[in-house]
């Protein structure tokens, strides 16, 4: 589904290179999670598969279900099937959270040639999976993300995630900020979208959001490569002993 | 008395030569000579007056209307569409019998300047001219004297109790070198309310004056979307006098506009008053030249009075945004509540805002606030909304129209902000580039 080929992009400003050749294959159907300390690249990553400006590919590729991504703007890529969860939700005072989606998810549509959905459709189908994501009608009419708290604005990307039935979801450090029940709650809202034509990218500092999402296979990022992959135990050896000692075998 | 620089005499009195005075033997007769003196005196802005250092006034001057061809606006529905109310037309300032409904309102009595001035409206006399001379006090306002002067019409309405519906005066544009001069007053009883909205462009040149009188516990909401005309040149004055406990709300749509300047000039006279002034413009200068000036002045001479300026303007391909607002808070105006606000997008680095904030204050116990901002579209939100799959031009409309939604926010009736907001949509769609 996602495959990644020696991946290199540096800070556009500085021309600091943050990621130094990241290989890395996500098949549909599977969770993959990439762990690391500060600083490892990970959200980087995340960023450059998004489209955010800022960042320069000096070398490698990136393709979603066979097409080159990092060639396509960012509006494309999430029409393709790509989505990023936030680390920070941004805040739009003056954009309509419904209206937003709405844009979004008919947007989309339009993109890949779909037809559109009626308001009636849109509203039964929103206010079945905010119901789901414990998003009261209330959140729904206010601008997007304001005035919401950290669990709120993530469970409003969860919504969204819900809402655009990507392909392929990128989660940066979504558990970062939540509480054990709003994590739950957003685990839960991830599993449900857990589909054998779907993909999941889950980045995180800590295991504890692996306890409620179980990955499929679990990398070890550090200093701008994918240093060590495993299944689900590699999480619970950095739970246990941090990263140290991975990073020192791997040195 | 100081004479008057050569220049500016000569402008003055080119422009007046050109004028008419209408029938003298009305109610209005006083009124208009005393006006006629005022400007006589302090003679037509030039361009070394500090007050119009931004906004040359030279096309509003000019003896030969500066022309404008008519505007087909027929691609979308009319302002104001499906709100229920009385419409008084106007074709390039005349008054179309025809075409606007009967006079006849509940809680309201609408008439003509022009068809009464035989007649004598007491409660007209009091406020025509008069609340214009009132806001001459410190600035002078020498375009206002001249429409007070000659104004050929202008709509009447006196406020008894609450109107049954809103009144509508629409403007239509049709020849190319039309510049009328209309005065519209609005008398506002005790207790009484009404909601007044005028809708396009009056002429190819405009100068119109509306004086709004409200007395005590009085309401008055004013709605106005000046059309879309590109090559217009619009000199318009909102004057208020508000009574105690009265509530005055005025908010202006302005898209395009070769050179608009709106001034709004608002006086407290009786305490616990509040009034709202609010304004949105839009313009892009890829198509035509826009000027576009939003000029306040707020004095508080009563206690515990709230006052609140919301103006935004969307700058767009060397577009000219000017604000200058001003708070007089006079000594005894205790408790009073002072907020203004200006703020523009700038969409490209051709376009330009330029701000001139004043508060001016003389008593103590007051909480008065403002700020300007110049800004250009915010590229968090827009990575976020493209993230989602919003093409690029839609998500810099929807940070467009987020921008300006405060300003609509100030609107008391939903259905007419939603019918302005359709407008700037439509001119968003319209300008996708």
């Amino acid at each position: 589904m996602l495959e990644i080929k020696n991946l290199h992009a540096s800070l556009e400003e500085e021309g600091k290179e943050i990621l130094k050749g990241v290989n890395l294959t996500v098949e549909a159907g599977k969770v993959h999670a990439i762990m690391g300390p500060n600083g490892s690249g990970k959200s980087t990553l995340s960023y450059v598969l998004a489209g955010r400006e800022g960042y320069e590919v000096t070398e490698g590729s990136a393709t979603l279900l066979g097409e080159d991504v990092l060639d396509m703007d960012v509006e494309e890529r999430a029409a393709a099937g790509m989505f990023l969860a936030f680390q920070y939700p941004v805040e739009i005072p003056g954009v309509g959270n419904m209206t937003f989606m709405r844009t979004a998810v008919n947007a989309q549509r339009k993109a890949r040639g779909e037809e559109e959905m009626s308001s009636a459709e849109f509203l039964k189908v929103i206010r079945e999976k905010a119901k789901e994501m414990q998003i009261d009608a209330e959140m729904l009419k206010r601008p997007v993300n304001v005035g919401f708290s950290g669990g709120e604005k993530k469970r409003n990307e969860i919504l969204q995630m819900a809402m655009l039935e990507p392909k392929l979801c990128i989660m940066d450090e979504t558990d970062s900020g939540l509480d054990v029940d709003a994590m739950k709650l957003v685990a839960q809202g991830v599993n449900a979208l857990r589909s054998p034509d779907r993909g999941f990218l889950v980045i995180t500092h800590y295991q504890r959001l692996l306890d409620h999402i179980q990955p499929d296979v679990v990398h070890i990022m550090s200093d701008g490569r994918i240093v060590k992959t495993g299944g689900p135990e590699l999480a619970l050896e950095v739970e246990k002993n941090g990263y140290t000692d991975i990073l020192k075998e791997n040195a | 008395m100081m004479a008057l620089p050569q220049a500016k005499q000569d402008a003055t009195e080119a422009r007046l030569a050109a004028l008419t005075l209408p029938v003298q033997d009305g109610w209005t007769r006083a009124a208009r000579a005393d006006a006629l003196a005022r400007l006589t005196k302090s003679g037509l802005p030039g361009p070394r007056d500090e007050y119009w250092r931004w906004t040359r006034p030279a096309e509003l001057n000019a003896v030969d209307v500066p022309g404008a061809a008519p505007m087909d606006e027929s691609d979308e529905a009319p302002i104001f569409d499906g709100i229920d109310a009385l419409s008084l037309v106007f074709r390039d300032g005349v008054f179309d019998a025809e075409a606007s409904d009967d006079l006849t309102l509940e809680g309201v009595e609408i008439s003509r300047l022009s068809e009464v001035q035989g007649a004598d409206i007491h409660w007209a006399r009091e406020v025509y001219g008069a609340l214009e001379l009132r806001g001459q006090d410190p600035v002078v306002r020498p375009f206002a004297a001249l429409n007070t002067a000659f104004a050929s019409d202008g709509v009447l309405i006196r406020a008894t109790g609450k109107a049954a519906k809103p009144i509508c005066i629409r403007y239509v544009h049709e020849k190319s070198d039309s510049d009328p001069i209309l005065h519209h007053v609005v008398k506002v009883e005790e207790g009484a309310e009404v909601t007044l909205l005028e809708a396009g462009a009056p002429g190819a040149r405009f100068n119109t004056v509306l004086e709004a009188d409200i007395a005590d516990r009085g309401t008055f909401h004013h709605v106005r979307a000046q059309g879309r005309n590109r090559d217009r040149r619009a000199n318009t004055h909102t004057f208020a006098r508000l009574g105690e406990e009265s509530v005055c709300k005025s908010f202006t749509l302005s898209l395009n506009g070769a050179l608009t300047r709106n001034e709004h000039i608002i006086e407290f006279t009786g305490d616990d008053a509040a009034a709202h002034v609010a304004g949105a413009a839009i313009g892009d200068g890829k198509v035509a030249k826009f000027h576009h000036d939003d000029t306040v002045f707020v004095t508080h001479d009563a206690v515990n009075c709230e006052s609140r300026q919301v103006f935004k303007k969307v700058l767009k391909n060397g577009a000219l945004g000017v604000f200058q607002g001003k708070i007089l808070v006079k000594a005894g105006a205790q408790k009073t509540d002072g907020y203004q606000i200006s703020q523009s997008l700038l969409l490209d680095g051709d376009s330009q805002f330029l701000a001139k904030p004043e508060l001016e204050i003389y008593a103590d116990d007051v909480a008065c606030s403002h700020g300007s901002t110049t800004g250009s579209i915010d590229e968090e939100m827009l990575f976020y909304l493209k993230a989602r799959g919003v093409p690029h031009a839609r998500a810099m409309d929807l940070l467009v129209l987020a921008f300006l939604a405060e300003t609509l926010a100030e609107i008391e009736e939903d259905a007419i902000a939603e019918s302005l907001r359709t407008r700037l949509e439509n001119w968003l769609e319209r300008h996708a580039d």
